[in-house]
């Protein structure tokens, strides 16, 4: 797509594409579909409370920048563009870094550099790109949450099989008794590869068992 | 605490292996490992950046102490990331046109690659002198690049193998790297000896 087009077109381009929020949310979504921002939902997802501080974390950073950078798009030079969205995220990211030291210490130990890198997060710059450069102020920042809703939903999903095979654990309180013993590895780097893994079979089987009713339904239908 | 450099060393390019413990540069690690020849590509450039911007950093962050600005890390570190790769990508089209003409659509893509920013960060983070900062930042980046190569050999043999549809893609390169990572996990002990 062309820049120029874009400005002036959006709003078709849009209602073809349906509601922003809920396309980040699922069908779109970050993790799972798009495979970006894989370095956070690898790495902070042994707890649930980790993920969901990741996630929040991540929302709040891709809100204000792409309300900003949606809301400056017409004057930004195009050779610079990236530069500038970068410069925003930053901007962004060392309000969030602070915030959540000012929020909860525990909670700022455990995400540790991972804050920071929130800037060079793949799924932070690309929607920045594709999206909050070519569109309406409102509708970036819904697109922002819905991309950050979706990757939240996306981090609880890993961290809840994590925490629960890992550590016995759903937010802290134990479900299987003292018998439990924990799957250690399910916490260790390896399990972070592994459980996207298995996420992503499960939703390429379940599509592909929905494109085969899809199909056989389609055949009844012409028989 | 005082480090020894054959234990940074042995930290960052083994023990915390960027890519496959501490989960830094996933996305390229994924998305350019598929080919032997454009993972050691885009490795070496990525060191070459990784150290560049190390030294760097460590230079600036000087500078920010003195002027009691530390907030403005982040936004300063990743500036001088944006820099050192457009003075790469200037480098290459200098001195070698063709191999500029191979990575072309990957240099760009160095600035977003959060183990280019994690160097300095930790190095920061860790209070590391600048001769620390600089086997740090190497190590690393040879991690990094060890880790990719590795993953792209291990990629190109199993596309000759009969793998079942529904893992093809992304799946496959997941569980693949774990299998990595589960190696890597044993020079854990390493370096706790001495």
């Amino acid at each position: 797509m062309s820049e120029i087009s874009c400005h002036g077109s959006g709003e078709t381009a849009i209602t073809a594409e349906g509601n922003p929020f809920r396309n980040g949310l699922w069908k779109q979504n970050p993790v799972f579909v798009m495979v970006l921002g894989m370095c956070p939902t690898l790495a902070i997802t042994n707890s649930v409370r980790n993920a969901v501080s990741m996630g929040l974390a991540t929302t709040f950073v891709m809100v204000c920048s792409y309300g900003l950078i949606s809301m400056i798009r017409t004057l930004i030079p195009k050779q610079v563009r990236i530069a500038t969205y970068i410069a925003i995220l930053a901007t962004a990211v060392t309000v969030v870094d602070y915030l959540v030291k000012a929020i909860s210490i525990p909670i700022y130990v455990a995400l540790g550099a991972y804050i920071p890198l929130i800037v060079s997060n793949c799924l932070t710059l690309e929607r920045a790109e594709a999206y909050a450069g070519k569109q309406p102020v409102i509708k970036s920042m819904l697109d922002g949450l819905g991309m950050g809703c979706g990757f939240t939903i996306a981090l609880i999903m890993l961290g809840a099989v994590r925490e629960v095979l890992g550590a016995g654990t759903f937010l802290g309180v134990h479900l299987f008794g003292s018998h439990f013993e924990p799957w250690v590895l399910f916490l260790l780097p390896p399990g972070g590869f592994i459980s996207l893994a298995m996420w992503l079979l499960v939703f390429a089987a379940w599509k592909e068992r929905s494109a085969k009713r899809a199909a056989a339904a389609q055949e009844e239908a012409a028989a | 605490m005082k480090e020894s450099l054959t234990h940074i060393f042995l930290d960052a390019f083994l023990i915390n292996n960027f890519v496959l413990c501490v989960f830094l540069g996933m996305c390229s690690f994924l998305g350019l490992s598929a080919k032997f020849a454009t993972a050691w590509r885009m490795g070496v450039s990525v060191m070459f950046v990784i150290t560049v911007s190390s030294a760097l950093s460590y230079a600036i962050n000087l500078l920010l102490v003195v002027l009691h600005a530390e907030y403005l890390r982040i936004i300063i570190y990743i500036v001088i990331i944006a820099a050192t790769v457009q003075l790469t990508e200037m480098f290459i089209k200098k001195a070698s046109p063709a191999l500029f003409r191979e990575l072309g659509v990957y240099l760009p893509l160095i600035t977003t690659n959060c183990a280019v920013l994690a160097v300095p960060l930790f190095q920061t983070a860790r209070n590391y002198n600048f001769v620390q900062s600089t086997v740090f930042s190497i190590a690393a980046s040879g991690g990094y690049c060890a880790a990719l190569v590795l993953l792209s050999l291990v990629r190109e043999r199993v596309g000759l193998s009969d793998v079942p549809d529904l893992a093809k893609g992304t799946a496959m390169t997941l569980v693949l790297a774990a299998i990595l990572s589960m190696a890597f996990m044993g020079f854990g002990g390493m370096g706790n000896g001495g």
